[in-house]
Parts: C-alpha cells; sequence; structure tokens
C-alpha cells in the first residue's frame, strides 16, 4: 500500500508557515478580518508583528472563548451568513486560512469578502499534490493526509480544492490574483500554477 | 441535643468557609442627594428630589480612579451583588461567583460597585419610600422611571464617590440593558462593557410577559390602587406575577431534567385542583419566597421601565445610528436555551455596533440553563470576563 499519511504535526509546521508568510503579505496598522480565526493564532501574531487591529469570526464557543482570553475581538458566528454588518471595504486585508474547505457557499462568502475587504486572502490545502494524486492512482481508495485526515463519513471539510481550481475559479469570477504562493516543505514561494498544483500541498492566494 | 450542636457547629464552620472564598461581610451603604444640583429630570418630565441611593462597594478604589467596575443588577436583584451582610445569612449576593478575591470581577484588582435601581424596594428611592414632601409613602405618586433615569442616578453616586471613569459596566438582563445605556449616554466615561442576555429593545413577547405580571398584581384586591403599606400587600398577585416570570428565566428543557412529570409527595393523581407535580409546587415556593423580598408597587415600576426600553426609539426606529456616538469596547453575551433575550436579540446589539465600527465580541454560550445562566454558567463566563478584562 502506498501510504501518504504522515505525522499531524508537519500539517501544524505548514500552517505555521502560512501563516508567517500571510503576516509578511500585510502592511502594518492595518484593519484586518479573519475569518475562521480559530483559536487566534494568526490575528495575534498579526496583533504583535503588525499592530494591525483585527477582528476575528469563528464558529466554535470553546475557540471563542480562548480567542477572548487573549485580548482579540472575536465574533461567535457562521461565515456563510456572510458579513452583512460590514460597510463596503471596511478592512484592508480579509483572510481565510484553512476555512474555505468547510464553507457552504463559497462564491457569496467569496463576494462579501470582496465586497468588504481591500485584499482578501486565502490559504488552502491543495488536493492535487502529488503524493495525493499517486495514492489515488495506486491504491484507489479515498486519499488520507495530513490535512485531510478524517474519512469520507465523518470529514467536517465539505469541499476539496486545489491551486489550479481555485485559479481557474477567480479568472471565472472576474478575481483578480495579485499573487499566489506554494509550500515545498515549509518554506512558500511563488511558483508557476503548474508546478504549485503539482509539488505544493498548500497554497496561498492573495486577490483583490 | 449534644448532636444537634454539633450539627450546628459544622453549618457554621461551612458558612465561614464561604464568607472567605467572598468579599466578606458587607455593609449596604445610602447615600441621599438633597442638594438642588442632584435633582434628577425624569424621562417622564418630573423632577426627582431628594432621593435616596442603595449601593455596595467590593475592593478598593486605587489612587488614579480608574479601576471602577459597576455592576447593573436585573429586575429583582439589589445592591447586594457579592458577600454576605451577616455570617450567618444562608446566602450570598447575587453574583458572588462572579466578584470577590481571585474571581472574575476580581476584588484584589478592582473596585466592584453595584447600586439598587431608582425604583426599587432595597433602599433606593421607588413607591415604597416615604416621600420627603408629604411625610408619607410616594405609593403610586412615585414617577415613572426609565432605565435612562437608573443610569442617571448611577451617573449621580459615581459623581459622588469622585468617580469619572468606569473601566468595565456590566450586567444581564436589565442590568444589561443599564450597561447599553451608560455605553451612549456617557461615552467618554465608559471603557469596556459586557453585555449578558439582554437586548436594546424589549420585544412584544417580552411587553406581553410583563403584561400579565402586572396584571396579576392590578387584579388583586390587596392591590388597593397601590396604597397597601399599611394593611395587606397583593401577594396573591406578586407571587402568580413571579411564578410566570420564572418560567421565561428557565427553558422547557431545564424543567424536563428538574421535574419532568414527577408528582409532588404523592403516587397517583388528586384529581382535584391540590398541588400534583413538583414543578407546581417548585413554582409556588418561588412565589412565596419572592413576595417575603419584594414590594409590589416596585415590580410595577420597574418592569414598565424596562418595556419603555427601546435604544432605536429616539433615532427613527433604526439601532445604528443609535450607537453613533459610542467608544465602549464591548462584549455581548448570549445564551442558547435563552428565549427571553434569544440570541438574534443580541447579534442585533453586535451588529449595531459593528456597523459603527466599535470594537464588539460576541460569544454564544451553550447551555440548556435559560435566560438565568448569567446567573449560574460560572466557569464560561469567569473564563470569559478574566480573559477579557486582563487585556483591557
Amino acid at each position: 500500500m502506498f501510504d501518504i499519511m504522515e505525522d499531524y504535526s508537519k500539517r501544524e509546521i505548514i500552517l505555521e508557515s502560512s501563516e508567517r508568510i500571510i503576516c509578511n503579505l500585510i502592511k502594518p496598522n492595518s484593519r484586518v478580518l479573519d475569518l475562521g480565526c480559530g483559536e487566534g493564532i494568526l490575528l495575534q501574531k498579526l496583533k504583535k508583528d503588525k499592530n494591525i487591529k483585527g477582528v476575528g469570526i469563528e464558529i466554535n464557543e470553546k475557540n471563542v472563548l480562548t480567542c477572548i482570553t487573549k485580548g482579540l475581538s472575536v465574533c461567535q458566528g457562521n461565515i456563510d451568513e456572510g458579513l452583512t454588518d460590514y460597510a463596503d471595504k471596511s478592512f484592508d486585508y480579509i483572510i481565510m486560512n484553512n476555512t474555505l474547505q468547510q464553507i457552504y457557499k463559497p462564491e457569496y462568502v467569496i463576494n462579501e469578502m470582496r465586497r468588504v475587504g481591500k485584499t482578501i486572502i486565502f490559504g488552502m490545502a491543495s488536493f492535487t499534490f502529488w503524493k495525493i494524486r499517486l495514492t489515488l492512482l495506486f491504491n484507489g481508495k479515498l486519499p488520507k493526509t495530513s490535512f485531510y485526515q478524517y474519512e469520507w463519513y465523518n470529514t467536517p471539510n465539505i469541499r476539496v480544492i486545489s491551486a489550479r481550481d481555485f485559479f481557474f475559479f477567480c479568472k471565472k469570477n472576474n478575481i483578480e490574483i495579485l499573487n499566489f504562493y506554494g509550500n515545498i516543505w515549509n518554506i512558500f514561494f511563488q511558483m508557476p500554477l503548474a508546478i504549485t498544483n503539482l509539488l505544493s500541498k498548500y497554497c496561498v492566494f492573495v486577490c483583490k | 441535643m449534644i448532636k444537634d450542636k454539633k450539627a450546628d457547629i459544622k453549618t457554621a464552620n461551612d458558612i465561614e468557609k464561604k464568607v472567605e472564598n467572598s468579599v466578606g461581610i458587607i455593609e449596604k451603604k445610602f447615600v441621599t442627594f438633597d442638594k438642588e444640583e442632584q435633582s434628577l429630570l425624569l424621562d417622564c418630565g418630573e423632577i426627582l428630589f431628594p432621593y435616596t441611593l442603595a449601593y455596595e462597594t467590593y475592593g478598593k478604589l486605587n489612587a488614579l480612579k480608574d479601576n471602577v467596575i459597576l455592576i447593573c443588577h436585573a429586575l429583582t436583584g439589589d445592591s447586594h451583588a457579592a458577600g454576605f451582610y451577616k455570617i450567618d445569612d444562608r446566602k450570598p449576593g447575587w453574583w458572588d461567583m462572579m466578584i470577590g478575591p481571585g474571581k472574575a470581577f476580581d476584588t484584589e484588582k478592582y473596585f466592584v460597585i453595584c447600586v439598587n435601581v431608582l425604583g426599587g424596594c432595597m433602599g433606593s428611592e421607588g413607591p415604597s419610600s416615604v416621600n420627603f414632601k408629604t411625610g408619607k409613602r410616594y405609593c403610586l405618586t412615585f414617577p415613572q422611571i426609565t432605565i435612562k433615569d437608573i443610569v442617571k442616578s448611577q451617573r449621580m453616586l459615581l459623581n459622588y464617590l469622585g468617580i469619572e471613569k468606569v473601566l468595565c459596566v456590566t450586567g444581564g438582563s436589565m442590568g444589561g440593558m443599564q450597561a447599553l445605556q451608560w455605553m451612549i449616554d456617557y461615552p467618554e466615561s465608559t471603557q469596556t462593557a459586557i453585555l449578558f442576555a439582554t437586548t436594546a429593545r424589549m420585544s412584544a413577547e417580552n411587553i406581553a410577559f410583563h403584561s400579565i405580571g402586572r396584571k396579576a398584581i392590578l387584579s388583586d384586591p390587596n392591590w388597593n390602587n397601590g396604597d397597601y403599606y399599611d394593611s395587606k400587600p397583593p401577594d396573591a398577585g406578586l407571587a402568580v406575577a413571579r411564578m410566570l416570570a420564572h418560567i421565561t428565566y428557565l427553558s422547557g428543557e431545564i424543567l424536563k431534567q428538574k421535574f419532568d412529570r414527577k408528582l409532588q409527595d404523592k403516587k397517583n393523581y388528586s384529581f382535584g385542583f391540590d398541588t400534583d407535580f413538583q414543578v407546581e409546587s417548585y413554582l409556588l415556593h418561588q412565589g412565596e419566597r419572592f413576595v417575603q423580598r419584594f414590594d409590589a408597587n416596585s415590580y410595577l415600576y420597574i418592569t414598565k421601565a424596562m418595556d419603555y426600553f427601546d435604544l432605536s426609539a429616539e433615532v427613527s426606529g433604526k439601532l445604528i445610528p443609535a450607537f453613533k456616538k459610542v467608544k465602549t469596547k464591548t462584549v455581548v453575551v448570549s445564551f442558547t436555551s435563552d428565549w427571553l433575550f434569544p440570541t438574534p436579540m443580541s447579534k442585533a446589539i453586535v451588529n449595531a455596533l459593528k456597523s459603527q465600527n466599535v470594537d464588539v465580541t460576541f460569544c454564544e454560550i451553550e447551555t440548556n440553563r435559560g435566560h438565568d445562566a448569567f446567573l449560574l454558567e460560572k466557569e464560561k463566563l469567569t473564563q470569559l470576563v478574566k480573559g477579557f478584562l486582563s487585556n483591557v
């Protein structure tokens, strides 16, 4: 059997470096909205490193309480309900890192992000990573990776996305892609789409 | 006999331990505002003067006077938010779980104030107080107060104590309404606010429940147009009002969990109108206990003050402009099983604050304890309040 399931800590390392590159992209003192902010790790980093004014939206009560304990402003809520209370262009950046795969209405939510944010940043696991392709081919079974560690019947991830699919989604919806990055090991680079699509487990898109 | 004595000692020790774990023995304080400039111009147009406020404080005011936390109580609460009056008190103040050394509102750090609301019956000027001008009890000559008036009187008390700014104003239910009013009326003085299970606008359903409660009191012949202080009070009416209101503070789930259809001290139905069910007996008990500590006229006045509460009324029926001047960093907390002030009411506040670019945090706590959860969910609320305040 061809096994690509690896140590869960690798996922944490990739997420951490995705947070690092996102943090680098953000100008100091800006207003940032983090959709699906979890325990607020990225927001806290942005506050510390870039002195941003940040808000998070998070669905899980426990995570919200953790964010409050860290001194972060966070609203418990469902992103699928939209960002209706925020005025147009009221944030310099809207970030959605490792969350898009759980959104029911991505088109609607992404449109909302474009309305409310000046720049929108996505981070997502790419399903066309070469090892995933090989497992599908050789095992004929749904691949499990550190980002897709669930079975089909218990996964909270209702979507699989690839760098290429997201790229063409943006083209189709006239979303301007300013930059995109893919990872090799735990470092993110700007690479041609075909390379990112094949070699990266995770990718980051900066759009307008 | 000896056995009894031992039992007594044990409970005394327990109480001592309890007292140790709290702000300790507390004294209620009173202040009467009798200077012309302290008179209150009320929303109804009348002027209230002179008037007394009852309040309690816990912890110490620091030199900069910037560690003040104002606790606003709910409909039937009072100034006794924490600690004990006497060593053998059966129960501590109503929010003792949150206020005390090392607790959420840490009295080793903060100076905590709680004031009995205007219109109340626990020491502040209300319908049961004696009118200074006539020497008689106010009864129904007491002017109808509003949440805004209550907050105005609290501002007067803080002025009297030499306090300009409040670090945090907080409260649940009607207490949250007062906190909201503080944010709007005194934006410069209100640094942060934590609102529990509250609303910016009483709904038709909220008013409906209050109106039944009031009707129960008004229908009690003992009520006597509010003039009953020298005769029998309208206990039956007030008890019914409380029984009804009490259900709205709980949840169907918790009632089922506590009582379900269990019978009270019997195995079969009485096939009469005796108290058959435990839930009946529980509510009767709640009503009986309530009338011992609360005044029916105060209940009428304060429920009416709540019913008049609608922050959007002054600004063309919209909530967003009401928060135009608000600068207060705010936390809004709702509870999943609260059907009196359910989550959408809290979200309306959050959304309006967001629209005004106010720094707002919102959390919906999962609980089956209904509206009263703000008095019960100790662990989660402590984490939330402590976490929030430590970063202010």
